[in-house]
């Protein structure tokens, strides 16, 4: 059978399983709607934040971002799972202790402010949205390269299905699909990986495989760094010193982000017990890490793979997925000194070969020579890391209106099953939204993830650790430290992001920080500013003293009435 | 019960610096801060710095958390918090 044939039946197949799960696990209260009714198993919960969390980019284009950057690549290893241990640590077990449904939540009540949920809310649907508009786009990109359709059709394809089990299942729908697409795309990942290990090194784990040999006796990575050296690029392992301080930033605010994201958080609430949420962490960063681990191997099997196959072979004897690829524009090839041969160099002048980052997970295998089924496999993995993460940002984003400015803030009367109706008529517009704005994605959204990280590192992290670390914190110390740290950080992102406008350059930055790195600052600055203010300004009323020295210790009920002390 | 409360917190404060520490160190100091210097060394094919940037400090991460999660479901029962 063809590549394209498997393509379609697995893609088929999982679909087809996801659709089931929605139709057995569907929602019949709030509860169920918001938080799966709260009694999710541990590793289970795990499985669903390891998929909630892994989206398109961490499938499809991490590998490919490393094997170009080497090294640097780690501030996204690092950062995108760094972050875990802080949650498992500071964040999910008292919020879990706390209860309720959203972050907005409990920004709202332990900072006894509307207003303080309201800052919360619009952060929170800030974040969520250009998230998921991302993702949407993933859906798109590989429908249309692997199915055949136009990109819009591949868009509205991954509406329909979102549409179909996040409106009728909810959370607890949501959580079991991610549960199959978690096995779906882990899989996917990993097979390919182990396949290329063996190929080029003869170990089948990866994660050993590329410091190991290769067939032909030297150690693969010294190998890959002569090739580069060789080429005029950098050795793939040495450390690019002006950069530390950005790498070292940009670490952070990943790290920091990743604690204060909404739709990671939420999933804490969906477990029964506080030590339920902070085992439930330790799965979700094992089941993250076997990708994260596998990454940086397939990104030095690949790069090896590229240079070998590539580098100063003639034009005419290329391999078919080449042209498969040319097709595209995401790999293209420019005759320079028109001797037909190509040269892949680091000096742009002479250099005539350009690969898209992004085509690294998805050509792999045919790079390497294996299988059409295991193609088929990538792209059933990509569309499930891009689905499920998707569908988790959805919730956050209607459970936000429904809960948070309906239930909470302008209709305090509503009814379980209005609000219940509300929830889905706003994930149904949520996944509307978009998909629409996935089909026609203004250029900056890719820049404004850096933005959703900022925001979050800057905002919720620190008014969420306050808020249980600290008893002194009172509203205004948290309010005006979120505020100042926005707004310190989005103006620094939007000043030095020309695609957004700015008009500041890169020689202009802060001790060399990136706009992706400042989220860090901007959580320091919160910090300061929130315990400074709080020092001068009244005590919280007693209440919210003895909510924080409740939520502390897993026992008892947070509600004073029925304490079990 | 006041008192084992305070105790009870103070312990979860010393277990959480211990770690976080730990946290910091491999991240931030071993896979950026000293990665030039640990460089020289080698884990089999693998640059000491490097590893620690692509493969280390996410192993020990997952460590870290299960350590807490022990500590804590320890402390929990000793103090007579834990939950049914």
């Amino acid at each position: 059978m063809s590549a394209q044939i498997w393509t379609y039946l697995l893609v088929g197949v999982t679909f087809f399983i996801y659709m089931i799960i929605a139709i057995v696990a569907r929602a019949g209260s709030t509860k169920e709607f918001y938080v799966a009714g709260g009694g999710v198993h541990p590793i289970v919960n795990g499985m669903a934040t390891a998929a909630d969390w892994m989206s398109a980019a961490s499938f499809l284009s991490m590998a490919g971002l490393i094997a170009f950057m080497g090294f640097s690549g780690g501030q996204y290893l690092m950062g995108w799972t760094g972050g875990y241990v802080l949650l498992a640590l500071l964040l999910a077990p008292y919020l879990r202790k706390f209860g309720k449904f959203t972050v907005p939540d409990f920004i709202g009540e332990r900072y006894y402010s509307k207003n303080a949920r309201l800052v919360a809310l619009i952060c929170a649907l800030f974040i969520s949205f250009t998230y998921v508009v991302g993702q949407m786009k993933g859906v798109g990109v590989a429908f249309a390269r692997f199915l055949n359709v136009p990109f819009d059709t591949g868009v509205l394809i991954g509406i329909g299905i979102v549409f179909f089990y996040a409106v009728l299942g909810g959370m607890k729908g949501i959580t079991y699909t991610q549960v199959a697409q978690f096995c779906v795309l882990i899989f996917a990942f990993t097979v390919p990986a182990i396949y290329i290990s063996l190929q080029m090194t003869g170990n089948p784990i990866p994660q050993v495989g590329f410091g190991s040999k290769g067939t032909d006796g030297v150690y693969l990575l010294e190998k890959l760094n002569l090739l580069s050296q060789d080429l005029g690029f950098d050795a793939y392992t040495s450390i690019d010193k002006e950069n530390l301080v950005n790498m070292f930033f940009i670490t952070g605010a990943l790290m920091f982000g990743t604690a204060g994201l909404p739709h990671v958080i939420v999933r804490f609430f969906t477990v029964p017990r506080v030590k339920d949420a902070r085992i439930s962490a330790g799965w979700a960063l094992l089941f993250i890490a076997i990708l994260y681990t596998t990454a940086p191997a397939v990104a030095v099997f690949a790069r090896t793979n590229i240079i070998n196959t590539l580098s100063e072979k003639p034009y005419a004897e290329v391999p078919q997925w080449f042209t498969n690829w040319e097709k595209t524009g995401l790999l293209t090839f420019d005759d320079k000194n028109k001797d037909g041969i190509i040269q892949y160099v680091a000096d742009a002048q002479i250099n005539e070969l350009t690969v898209d980052q992004d085509i690294i997970v998805l050509a792999n295998p045919e790079i390497a020579n294996l299988p059409p089924w295991v193609i088929g496999l990538v792209v059933a993995g990509g569309l499930a890391a891009a689905l499920s993460t998707a569908a988790g940002l959805l919730l956050v984003i209607s459970t936000s209106i429904s809960h948070d400015l309906l239930k909470n803030y302008l209709l305090p009367d509503i009814s379980e099953k209005n609000e219940l109706y509300a929830a889905r008529v706003a994930i149904a517009v949520a996944v509307v939204a978009a998909g629409l704005a996935g089909l026609n994605p203004p250029g900056f959204v890719a820049q404004v993830v850096a933005l959703a990280f900022g925001l979050a590192a800057s905002s919720f992290f620190p008014a969420i650790i306050l808020g249980i670390f600290d008893k002194r914190m009172n509203k205004e110390g948290a309010i005006t430290g979120m505020i100042v740290g926005i707004v310190f950080t989005a103006s620094y992102i939007i000043y030095f992001k020309p695609q957004l406008g700015g008009p500041g350059l890169p020689e202009n930055f802060w001790w060399g920080i990136s706009p992706e790195g400042i989220g860090t600052l901007g959580m320091i600055l919160n910090f300061i500013i929130a315990l400074i203010v709080s020092r001068f300004t009244v005590a919280p009323p007693k209440e919210v003293q003895e909510l924080t020295e409740r939520i502390r210790t897993p026992r008892g009920s947070v509600s004073p009435k029925n304490n079990s002390h | 019960m006041i008192k084992t409360k305070s105790t009870y917190w103070n312990t979860n404060l010393k277990y959480l610096a211990l770690l976080l520490i730990v946290w910091f160190v491999v991240s931030f100091l071993f896979g950026i801060v000293f990665a030039e210097y640990l460089n020289q060394f080698k884990l089999g094919g693998f640059p000491l710095g490097f590893w620690f940037a692509h493969q280390g400090a996410i192993y020990i991460f997952v460590i870290l958390i299960f350590i807490y999660v022990y500590l804590m479901n320890r402390l929990d029962k000793k103090h007579d918090v834990d939950e049914v």
